[in-house]
């Protein structure tokens, strides 16, 4: 490998100037690279200790980026280490805005991925990370698998820190609990020897709890304050010198009261938060991994597809646009592809979330990673795997919940002033107490330092918008945009950009004209069995029509059977039914001249003359009347804006119910439309097929798409619908609400908890390890108040 | 009660056992997966061994 001719750039191949100025030393050897974006990723693989990749690979990487010029905008996604709440992102974030040219620095707590968006080389990436670790936080190029490890590493450390403070609390509880006893006054009064000895045992057990479980607020606390910007961790560590110091003078001192239960309880009870939310953040992670790895790496491709049916095993990667892939039952599809041999089913949960089994058949789409579940499959790829609409999917969501709404804005701008604040007002709280009990006044300070709870204050918002998120996804909806959740709570209007967003797009059997002498019952039989077993959208309509008249008893006769059964590709099919010989299919093909009109039509003939005309129209959403409702009950006027005929959009509108309709709007009067009701006020919601009428969408105030099928790369919405159901709004929109709803609760209850608890402790009514108490419930319920929103509510599952 | 003078001590070096016992534990990844070998234990045998990737031998 190393010996390739010098002027291939040693990451991707393509061809690099001979002399290139982007050079990295490579195993040794000095290798020229074709561009900066080459050469950032090469030199951050080494980095991480992943250089052998060039001496195993079989196949060149593909290139970042086209080659980015000096002044391009520059997107790269960092992963960073010890983030634990809202005031480690306003510290990182205002550190990189603060740098020269970076537009856009977003950190997303719940998952600690960073979102940088610059001017300037992609070779500035890691300036950015030197920048990071300068104010004490590693972060590293994020690539999901090694994120989730880390973020693993860090779980398995924290774990190890909450069992010490445990055991340590636990065992202290036991060594103080005959000093309160003796010092309550009680009988036997215990004399100074025994007293020592268990402030000394007590005091023992408390070190490692300090030292080694208390290490991430040290930290935290001394990253806030070098970069002049007090986090969280400032009053946290204050509290716990504070307590341990005065608790080590007095035990040496031989006299006064020592808090060793309380220092070690407080880091325990912090820890525990801090666990819980770990634990939230390695569940998000862990979907992206799984979204990462859906993709299979190994490809059994069919060289001489159909000539022969012999497989190669090949890298994923290597697939390109026209090979012809072998799946198996079981396999997982390694790249975007349309079926041309064998009917299945696929198994879409990782894309979709949908759960059971879609039947597929040939000539229809299979997007990568979806797992084969039936028959095997020859698929024809039609995307390669880089650009599947799993690599698109993960994309998306790494992206997605990258940025905060205004109230979680808000949130941390507050905590931020909150903890300066709160020092001040600890220092006076000292100074009022000191004349008067010089250990009281310590008391007090330190109650003061940890009861407050900043924590609760700036977890309010991230963990409401993260357990939102999540369960968006989990039901199909991915949110793209940050505002989504606050606008969508808001929503006025609804409007539907296409009548498509409401129809299905399969057909379903509208009318039978009879031009013989069979009558409609009869035709549809012989219809259904010359059909029997095709899996085109018109047989299956046919089908359906046919087992529902079936079902309301017009067809007591036993179904036909039909034999001699022949399919045409793309004409029709023929067949005997009931000794007579039928064509089934399009005009040409039962010897029609070719008829215009509304509408898809399918003729029926047999041997002599033409029998009847099916026609066809689109369906209504099952779920569309239902969805409609629900968002009419929360509130929102629903109407249609829809480029087609005004025919086909009344007839939708009037099954619906919805009478506020405009047919054949061009995207200019869907526009104004649009504008005109914001100009009165309304926060409007726009349904689209997110593709086309990207102006619209954009226009509106919260916009939707809808995903399953098309081009994920093209979506402008703010919002997607992944699963082929339009349930999902309504289910999106009450969840928005439930989210805006706990939001404000979360952050109604820190400042209310706050308002109380702090008074009390800097007037003495609070002991150290109540106000810990306190401080660590309150973070809790903010907690588990968010996760609440992580459950489906229960009007759904009824 | 002179005896506490012993066990007090004695107990301390006791949670420092167990936080050392427990160290290892973490580190050796005993902790890492709560529930899989819960469920690992219900599952049939009889259909191969096919090992999820990453499930720690010893189990």
């Amino acid at each position: 490998m190393n010996q390739r001719c010098l002027s291939a750039c040693h990451h991707c191949g393509l061809p690099a100037p001979a002399n290139s100025p982007w050079r990295l030393a490579v195993d040794g050897v000095e290798q020229p690279m074709c561009c900066p974006g080459c050469l950032a990723v090469a030199s951050s693989m080494a980095g991480l200790g992943l250089g052998g990749l060039y001496r195993q690979r079989t196949g060149q990487a593909s290139a970042p980026s086209a080659l980015p010029g000096p002044y391009a905008e520059q997107v790269a996604l960092l992963s960073v280490e010890g983030v634990r709440c809202a005031a480690c992102c306003w510290l990182i974030e205002h550190r990189l805005l603060a740098q020269q040219g970076v537009l856009e620095a977003e950190l997303n707590p719940a998952s600690a991925v960073l979102r940088l968006r610059w001017r300037g080389g992609a070779g500035r990436v890691d300036g950015f990370i030197a920048s990071l670790a300068a104010i004490g936080y590693p972060a590293c190029r994020f690539d999901a698998s090694g994120h989730a490890a880390r973020l693993e590493r860090e779980r398995r450390l924290l774990f190890k820190r909450l069992f010490v403070a445990g055991l340590a609390m636990m065992q202290v509880m036991m060594y103080v609990f005959p000093l309160y006893l003796a010092s309550g006054g009680a009988a036997a009064d215990m004399d100074g020897a025994s007293r020592r000895l268990l402030q000394w045992a007590a005091c023992m057990l408390t070190v490692p709890a300090v030292l080694y479980s208390a290490q991430p607020f040290w930290r935290g606390a001394w990253r806030g304050l070098r970069a002049g910007r007090p986090g969280m961790d400032l009053p946290v560590a204050l509290g716990l010198a504070a307590g341990f110091g005065a608790s080590v003078a007095a035990l040496l001192r031989g006299q006064g009261e020592t808090y060793f239960d309380a220092v070690s309880m407080f880091v325990f009870l912090l820890l525990a938060s801090q666990y819980i939310e770990l634990r939230a953040r390695c569940a998000g992670a862990g979907l992206l991994r799984r979204l990462r790895q859906g993709q299979p790496p190994v490809a059994a491709r069919l060289d001489d597809y159909p000539a022969r049916r012999h497989a190669t095993p090949v890298p994923a990667a290597a697939l390109r646009v026209g090979d012809h892939v072998l799946v198996a039952p079981g396999e997982a599809l390694a790249a975007d592809g349309v079926i041309v041999d064998g009917a299945t089913d696929l198994l879409l949960a990782l894309l979709t979330g949908e759960p059971l089994p879609q039947p597929r058949a040939v000539g229809e789409r299979a997007p990568g990673g979806a797992v084969n579940s039936g028959q095997p499959i020859v698929l024809r790829v039609t995307r390669v795997a880089a650009q599947s609409m799993l690599a698109r999917l993960a994309g998306l969501v790494e992206g997605a919940g990258a940025a905060k709404p205004a109230l979680a804005l808000w949130a941390d701008r507050v905590g931020a002033w909150f903890v300066l604040a709160l020092l001040a007002l600890a220092v006076l709280a000292f100074a009022a107490w000191y004349p008067a009990s010089p250990a009281r006044a310590w008391e007090v300070a330190v109650a003061v330092l940890v009861v407050s709870c900043p924590c609760a204050l700036s977890l309010a918002a991230p963990a409401a918008l993260a357990a939102s998120t999540a369960r968006l996804l989990h039901e199909g909806v991915l949110v793209v945009r940050p505002h989504v959740l606050e606008t969508l709570a808001r929503a006025t209007h609804v409007v539907f950009d296409k009548t498509g967003t409401l129809t299905t797009g399969t057909p379903a059997l509208a009318r039978i004209d009879s031009m013989g002498p069979f009558d409609r019952a009869e035709l549809l039989r012989i219809a259904a069995a010359l059909e029997a077993g095709s899996r085109h959208p018109f047989a299956l309509a046919i089908a359906a029509a046919a087992a529902a008249a079936a079902a309301a008893g017009a067809a007591a006769v036993a179904s036909e059977a039909a034999s001699e059964v022949q399919h045409h590709a793309g004409a029709g099919v023929s067949g005997c039914v009931a000794g007579r010989a039928w064509r089934l299919g399009s005009a040409p093909f039962t010897g029609q001249p070719a008829a215009q009109g509304a509408g898809s039509r399918v003729y029926l003939a047999d041997g002599e003359r033409l029998q009847a005309v099916f026609t066809f129209s689109d369906t209504v959403r099952p779920d569309a009347a239902a969805t409609i409702d629900a968002l009419r009950r929360q509130g929102c006027r629903v109407s249609i804006l829809s480029g087609d005929g005004p025919a086909a959009v009344a007839a939708v509108a009037h099954r619906l119910g919805i009478t506020d309709w405009r047919a054949a709007q061009l995207p200019q009067q869907k526009l104004a439309v649009v504008q005109a009701l914001q100009a009165r006020g309304a926060i409007v919601a726009m349904v689209g097929d997110g593709v086309n009428d990207a102006a619209v969408l954009r226009a509106a105030d919260v916009s939707f798409a809808m995903g399953a099928g098309s081009d994920l790369a093209c979506l402008q919405a703010d919002c997607v619908l992944l699963r082929d159901r339009l349930g999902s709004l309504a289910t999106g929109a009450r969840a928005a609400r439930a989210c805006m709803v706990v939001l404000r609760q979360n952050l109604a209850w820190a400042l209310a908890y706050n308002a109380c608890a702090i008074p009390a402790a800097a007037v003495g009514l609070l002991q150290p390890w109540m106000a810990a108490a306190g401080m660590s419930a309150s973070s809790a319920l903010v907690l588990l108040n968010a996760l609440r929103l992580r459950r489906a509510p229960r009007q759904e599952r009824a | 009660m002179e005896a506490l003078f012993l066990l007090v001590p004695l107990s301390v070096l006791l949670v420092g056992v167990a936080v050392w016992v427990f160290l290892g534990a973490a580190d050796g990844g005993q902790f890492d997966d709560l529930e899989g070998p819960g469920w690992r234990v219900l599952q049939d045998d009889d259909r191969g061994s096919e090992a999820p990737p990453g499930a720690p031998g010893r189990f």
